[in-house]
């Protein structure tokens, strides 16, 4: 018995049967679950983008609350136009974070202006539009990323109609060190955001900041303790993102009216 | 058959004081540093890893008359690789927020010396009945040492358990200063150090000889 087990013959029999049935098996979940995968990706997004928004209560229906109000939108940052698809992808289904790995889909930063840390910034982002019962826009939620002590922090940050007043910041996905960075996510400290405002009177400069003992009480918001490097992150990371390389121009044309009903 | 009970009751609960894998053989310590922070995170890996544990040693045990010796590891780690993804595939299906925070530790058990221990010790020559009874065994073994370092870890970390807050943070108004060392992994080794001891207190026969 031990003998034949251990023959060329049996040994590849063994071997390739093994592979086959686990093959099949591991495919068999992988293409089985999927929907359900992606179902639940999407729907914790749609949550991320409920709670940057504040719209987010224990109770809510996210899925029914998110279709009703948020109005999901493709626009092209280089052109600031509105695109239909981006990467073959429609509005509902792109991810500006996996377009940004594509080089097709991207635009590589030059070390001076890569202020976040982010190496490549996708061409086309995804913005989603809420607006109140007159249809008017009441709240703007944009992504923002940025590096801050062990990686890269993903955030997205909800604006209110003059696109200069934070409502509410929601870092959804980080690696800092829990208990000290990660309360980037701390309620408590979210809080401070809402109703800073990011660039100073002529809506061009960023005034914004992470800082201890904060100078300007319109526009800075108080460092963490103990967790200088994510702090400064995310200094960096909104500096970045609301100047003109980033959001800056598309900001500028939604507050004259441009983009958001179309 | 008064025997094989005896002995089935053994393989089951052994591991659980008597021989424990994490305690007594110090198997498989990364990921009990590592996903400890939170009951409900606690509860899952452990949960994923005793399903793991028994089904590899389940499938090595009803094939191991006929694994050539030569590709033996191979064939244990194909095996234990193929449920490892399905576990890992199911969570995501069906525990999304968990299996997200759980990530890659879910991955690694495949390199969890405790599954693979119990295949190559165990399942190479025990029945199918034995064997995955075995690895519930030293599944409930390593959940026990998991819930203990996560119960400790959360309550006096983070002030709650499963997430619910039961002694009231400083940081929000209340009166417990929560010790940050605990949410951070390396305390789980101060945890299981301090298990260790009280097991060994109460079961002198495994306290190590002195050299």
């Amino acid at each position: 018995m031990a003998k034949k087990n251990e023959s060329l013959g049996k040994t590849l029999f063994v071997v390739v049967a093994l592979c086959l049935v686990c093959a099949i098996i591991v495919s068999g979940a992988a293409v089985g679950l999927k929907p359900m995968q992606q179902k639940n990706a999407a729907l914790d997004m749609q949550r991320n983008v409920l709670d940057a928004a504040g719209l987010l209560e224990p109770s809510t229906d996210v899925v029914a609350l998110f279709n009703e109000r948020v109005e999901t939108k493709l626009i092209n940052l280089d052109t600031l136009e509105l695109v239909e698809q981006a990467n073959g992808q429609n509005a509902t289904n792109y991810d500006p974070i996996a377009a940004a790995n594509k080089p097709d889909w991207s635009t590589k930063l030059e070390k001076s202006e890569d202020k976040a840390g982010i190496g490549t910034r996708e061409d086309v982002t995804k913005v989603y539009f809420i607006n109140n019962d007159q249809g008017e826009l009441e709240t703007l939620v944009l992504y923002i990323r940025g590096y801050g002590l062990w990686g890269t922090m993903y955030g997205l940050i909800s604006l209110q109609p003059d696109l200069n007043t934070v409502r509410s910041v929601n870092f959804y996905e980080h690696s800092e060190t829990p208990g000290l960075g990660g309360e980037i996510q701390n309620p408590k400290w979210v809080a401070q955001w809402s109703g800073k405002e990011i660039y100073g009177d002529s809506n061009e400069q960023v005034e914004f900041d992470v800082m201890k003992n904060p100078t300007q009480e319109n526009h800075d918001v108080d460092a963490l303790s103990g967790a200088t490097l994510t702090s400064n992150g995310v200094d960096n990371l909104v500096e970045y993102w609301f100047s003109d390389k980033a959001y800056g121009p598309l900001l500028e044309k939604i507050r004259k009216g441009e983009l958001s009903n179309g | 058959m008064a025997s094989s009970a005896k002995e089935m009751k053994e393989v089951l609960f052994g591991p659980i004081f008597a021989n424990n894998p994490i305690a007594l053989q110090i198997l498989g310590i990364c990921s009990a540093l590592a996903v400890t922070s939170k009951m409900e995170n606690t509860v899952v890996m452990c949960i994923a890893l005793t399903l793991v544990t028994a089904f590899s040693n389940l499938f090595i045990s009803l094939i191991r008359n006929h694994i050539p010796s030569s590709v033996r590891i191979i064939v244990q780690m194909t095996i234990i690789a193929s449920l490892v993804i399905v576990v890992d595939q199911v969570l995501r299906a069906y525990a999304y927020s968990i299996a997200k925070e759980l990530s890659v530790f879910v991955g690694l058990i495949i390199t969890n010396c405790i599954v693979m221990g119990r295949a190559e010790a165990f399942a190479m020559k025990s029945s199918p009945g034995l064997s995955f009874l075995d690895g519930i065994g030293n599944g409930l073994g390593y959940s026990v040492v998991l819930l203990f370092v996560g119960f400790i870890r959360e309550l006096f970390g983070s002030g709650s358990l499963f997430g619910y807050q039961i002694l009231s943070l400083a940081s929000e108004g209340g009166w417990y200063q929560p010790v940050g060392l605990l949410i951070l992994p390396p305390s789980a080794f101060f945890i299981i150090g301090g298990f260790i001891w009280i097991l060994r207190t109460f079961r002198p026969e495994q306290v190590e000889p002195k050299d």
